[in-house]
């Protein structure tokens, strides 16, 4: 099964150029999953112990409000991570996942990369390096979103 | 009917570069909240390039220069499409079919269309932006085979923003060309993208150095979609952006839209984006 996940992972392009030793330290921690379309990948608030790379569909992010219902803030297609929380403490979703159509992914655990990360600084600083870009895109998509630029100017 | 009592132009007179023509609105279409479709019958044809505008007059209130949107193979249906935000547009916005508008145009330098022949064309839109695009998208699909892959990426505030949406739909039956649309946020009922038109760039498939690609919307979001291509291996000297400034007499002379050391009337409202970009990170000018 792992040889499967192996192989897997080295056919995404988020995980492109990394060395075999680092690409079988990921697929350790890997498994195959499956979501039917609009069920929960995750919902806010719970542990941030396995997230995301979409292989197949689309996978909302959500966050609620009373009065106003789910809020999807953001998409993420085939070749995109679901859920940063997992790398910096308390570990919990800040937001709920909610699978748009049917949805293949890899799962990753989460502990169990964070422990390697932590046994290995330099696997843990090829991995931040791999993270970290998503991140930023993130803040700067948020920037733009907040900005609002499509609205009527004042 | 108000300004006929304003003005009693001769349609279709045509007089000099200063004085409008006046043609009656055929017909008026909401897009949105606050955006119209007016179209006007030209008897006589009103040949454009895609990407130019006209100088369009409220009679009694002012003008205004706005992008022509419609077909520029279909010469005899002159399209433009207005957002409500100032005294003139939203008088240009209460026309009903029937009511007298002025016309001046077209002017300025619009796509280069016919230099992307051979080339993969990547067509950004943000919001209202699509309406300038529209003319382009009309000549990349009705020359199809001109052209090598062509994505049309379109970003909208939200699923009920979502311009020209029958079109886009229509667009998408095409089974040549890629186009994904997105919204910077939606309920739980919508089943499409969500997120910045910027983030759809990594995802299109086009040649980075035999692309041409066509930016519009706002400025911040074609400064960051640049970036995006930039990333992805276009030279700045592939990307066409259209600018929008105060444009008044819409031939160079006021002086009122000048941009640095080009007037956006004259020189624009098209440019490449390795001639502008240094100046569309500037505060002041």
């Amino acid at each position: 099964m792992i040889d499967g996940m192996e192989k897997i992972v080295r056919e995404q392009s988020f995980f492109a150029g990394l060395g075999q030793a680092t690409i079988d330290l990921v697929a350790g921690c890997t498994r195959n999953t499956h979501f039917a379309a609009g069920t929960m990948l995750f919902r806010e608030g719970d542990p941030a112990d396995e997230f995301f790379l979409v292989r197949h569909g689309r996978v909302a992010l959500e966050m609620s409000a009373p009065g106003r219902g789910a809020i999807t803030f953001e998409t993420v297609s085939a070749g995109g991570i679901v859920g940063l929380s997992w790398l910096i403490p308390p570990y919990r979703w800040s937001f709920d996942a909610r699978a748009v159509d049917e949805v293949r992914a890899i799962g990753i655990d989460a502990r169990c990369l964070r422990r390697k990360c932590e046994a290995d600084h330099d696997f843990g600083y090829t991995m931040m390096m791999r993270f970290v870009p998503v991140l930023v895109d993130r803040l700067q998509a948020s920037r733009l979103q907040v900005l609002d630029v499509y609205g009527t100017p004042r | 009917m108000y300004m006929e009592r304003l003005a009693e132009p001769v349609p279709g007179a045509a007089i000099d570069p200063m004085q409008p023509r006046f043609e009656r609105v055929s017909r008026v279409q909401r897009e949105g909240a606050d955006i119209w479709t007016i179209e006007i019958d030209m008897a006589d044809g009103f040949d454009f390039l895609p990407g130019q505008f006209n100088m369009l007059y409220a009679p009694g209130v002012g003008e205004a220069a706005i992008s022509i949107s419609g077909d520029p193979a279909a010469p005899g249906r002159l399209v433009h499409t207005i957002r409500s935000v100032g005294m003139v547009s939203a008088a240009l916005c209460r026309l009903e079919a029937g009511d007298l508008v002025g016309i001046r145009g077209p002017y300025g330098h619009g796509w280069p269309v016919d230099q992307a022949a051979g080339k993969d064309v990547v067509v950004i839109a943000g919001g209202l932006g699509l309406a300038p695009l529209r003319p382009a998208i009309y000549r990349l699909l009705a020359e199809r085979a001109r052209f090598g892959r062509v994505v049309l990426l379109c970003g909208m505030r939200s699923p009920e923003d979502i311009l020209f949406q029958h079109e886009l739909e229509r667009w998408r039956t095409h089974l040549d060309i890629e186009l994904e649309v997105t919204v910077d946020h939606a309920g739980a009922d919508w089943r499409g993208n969500v997120g910045v038109v910027t983030t759809l760039v990594p995802r299109a498939a086009f040649k980075p150095d035999r692309t041409i690609a066509l930016l519009c919307g706002p400025e911040i979001m074609m400064r960051f979609a640049a970036v995006e291509l930039a990333n992805a291996g276009v030279p700045d000297s592939a990307v066409y952006v259209s600018l929008e400034r105060n444009m008044k007499c819409a031939i160079g002379l006021c002086g009122h839209c000048q941009f640095s050391g080009v007037f956006v009337c004259k020189d624009g409202p098209v440019f490449s984006y390795d001639r502008v970009r240094a100046l569309l990170a500037l505060r002041e000018i």
